[in-house]
């Protein structure tokens, strides 16, 4: 029985640190700029894609890979502001909304139709394989996986608290007005913004790539988790991203084990509607 | 800045639209005006809410997917006719409004279109995996002799374009009347300034739960015709998050709030869709979808209010939503 909990907690600490990470990308567009970004998971897709590639065609370990899914995904982020993001700033809600719909709609379209819709795996890496303690089973891709999403975070959190780059992002989030009348370049900082929640789900998407399918929908079912994570830590708030990740994985995987892994996603999504009603600055919101 | 439709254009149209099936042999293009007809309803409906009340739901599918299931399951469990079973979606799909509207309406913005997101999401889980409810198999609707009590042809299916229509003239009418009233007018001060509108001493809530009700019945109504239309209903065709995307789609792209938006949106939208559909995705390959989002988003940019909209004013780094 205690076996048993310690391996849900463990399990879960796993799972939710990769959301924790995901969470963390969405929750800083919208901290910055008040959009929320629809297609957050169609980037973590595409990471997950680019890190298959590369393994497939350059036999490039997944964890070599990751400085250059990480650049990708930047790069992506930064271009989707530029060229459809900005375009819609000035627009009124609906448009913002279907903005990023759309361009869900069109990577998952663009990415079956490269690849298929079949799933794929990647069976080898060097986090292949698993650590036995006793009774306790930790698989090394998801032991990865949690490391990586931990320093995605803290690099994230020292980037914008530490920083003279950090510090005009935030500011740029507060009074985006404020910020210009003092010469930060709010146009880029929203770009950064919109690049940096990128390869936060690039670092997520290539771990994940280590131990998850990879198929075209794959990102609809982190997406709609990952609000709730926002959700539930605040939106705009990194830290709270963190905890909310955390909670939300322990909840599915308690779920998936008691209940019955379809159900899981409903628990996430009642925590969503429960905290936006409850308290709805949540955990560690500002506002 | 509504535009004016006379009614003798409309009368006209009508005319058109009720001699097609006469001059018009091919099912498929049969089967596509049905099927617009019906989105234009779906569109309809939203924009009460959506578009009036300006409350965007990405959550719609669970009213049409309300409607679908409960006229099915009473027809297959206690034997309803399928028009009792229509009405009894509506009310049925009515309450869950309410019901959905009730916390739902404490949230603003990008929290309540989540929000409608979520619970969309949940029910179709819950019906997948829930066997009273056919789970992922689905329900199988009976083929039964060709009847309007039946609400089941098969040799021609110009009686199913007709039933279209005349949904579609129904929802105009709410949507007319609705338009007219106190209601239509109460709704649009609520999304214009909510704080405005409560100071004005409109019960806010109320209004709202009043349009999603109504807004809900309708795309209820739709949900029922499209159970009878394919005798076949499963989470992924009724209740998917992608049919809640497009009954939403259709009045943004004709109009957001404008009467005959969804009909115009419908018109355009959905024979773009199922030509591209053919067009481009054989083989199982999705250049239709790739499509269909390259469109969204050139909307979103080009004409957030829709193609009978204002044209959007320029205004360089805008007001933060």
């Amino acid at each position: 029985m205690a076996e048993t909990a310690l391996q849900l907690l463990l399990n879960g600490v796993f799972v939710g640190l990769t959301l924790s990470l995901i969470a963390s990308g969405l929750s800083l567009v919208y901290g910055v700029m008040n959009i929320v970004n629809f297609a957050h998971g169609e980037f973590l897709m595409l990471a997950m894609y680019a890190t298959l590639v590369l393994y497939q065609r350059a036999g490039l370990d997944p964890l070599a890979a990751l400085p250059l899914t990480v650049l990708l995904l930047f790069g992506l982020g930064r271009l989707t502001y530029g060229a459809l993001v900005r375009r819609v700033l000035g627009a009124p809600a609906h448009a913002q909304i279907f903005g990023t719909f759309g361009l869900m709609i069109a990577l998952q379209g663009a990415a079956q139709f490269v690849w298929g819709a079949d799933y794929y795996a990647i069976p080898t890496s060097s986090v292949a394989g698993r650590l036995v303690l006793g009774r306790l089973v930790v698989g090394l891709p998801q032991l990865a996986a949690g490391l990586g999403a931990l320093g995605g975070m803290v690099a994230l959190w020292l980037l914008l608290e530490r920083t003279r780059l950090g510090r005009a992002l935030r500011a740029t989030a507060q009074d985006r007005d404020a910020a210009a009348l003092l010469g930060i370049d709010t146009d880029r900082m929203y770009g950064l913004a919109w690049g940096l929640g990128a390869a936060c789900v690039a670092v997520s998407g290539t771990l994940l790539a280590t131990h998850y399918y990879i198929f075209p929908r794959v990102g609809a079912v982190f997406t709609l988790v990952a609000f709730a994570a926002v959700a539930l830590g605040g939106f705009g708030s990194i830290p709270g991203a963190f905890v909310a990740g955390l909670v939300i994985g322990l909840v599915e995987v308690t779920a998936g084990y008691l209940a019955s892994s379809v159900l899981k996603y409903v628990f996430a999504y009642a925590i969503y509607l429960l905290v936006v009603i409850v308290r709805p600055q949540g955990l560690l919101g500002r506002w | 800045m509504r535009r004016q439709v006379r009614p003798a254009a409309v009368a006209a149209a009508a005319v058109v639209l009720l001699a097609l099936p006469a001059g018009i042999s091919d099912p498929f293009t049969l089967r596509l005006l049905t099927v617009t007809a019906m989105y234009a309803t779906l569109g309809i409906a939203w924009n009460i809410l959506g578009g009036y009340a300006g409350q965007l739901s990405i959550g719609h599918s669970i009213f049409f997917g309300l409607g679908a299931y409960t006229s099915t399951l009473l027809f297959l469990r206690l034997g309803w006719n399928p028009w009792i079973g229509l009405l009894a979606g509506m009310a049925v799909a009515a309450a869950a409004a309410v019901l959905v509207g009730f916390p739902c309406f404490l949230l603003k913005g990008h929290y309540f279109v989540i929000a409608t997101a979520v619970l969309a999401e949940s029910l179709t889980v819950l019906f997948t995996a829930w066997d009273a409810v056919g789970s992922a198999m689905g329900l199988q609707l009976p083929v039964l002799a060709s009847s309007l009590a039946a609400f089941q042809f098969h040799r021609s299916k110009a009686p199913y374009y007709y039933i279209a229509l005349g949904m579609l003239a129904l929802a105009l009418a709410v949507a007319a009347a609705v338009e007219r009233s106190k209601l239509g007018y109460c709704l649009k001060a609520i999304r214009e300034d909510e704080a405005a509108a409560m100071s004005l001493a409109i019960d806010v809530r109320r209004y709202k739960l009043v349009a999603i009700a109504v807004s809900a019945a309708l795309t209820a109504m739709a949900g029922t015709f499209y159970a009878q239309f394919v005798l076949f209903v499963d989470p992924p065709s009724v209740l998917s998050l992608s049919l809640s995307v497009l009954i939403a789609l259709v009045p943004i792209l004709g109009g957001i709030g404008t009467l005959w938006g969804p009909v115009l949106g419908a018109a355009v939208l959905i024979p773009l869709s199922e030509l591209s559909r053919i067009w481009l995705s054989g083989s199982g390959r999705t250049l239709d979808l790739i499509a269909y989002g390259g469109l969204i988003m050139a909307i979103a940019v080009w004409r957030p209010m829709g193609l009978l909209g204002r044209p959007r004013r320029e205004e360089p780094g805008g007001p933060r939503v």
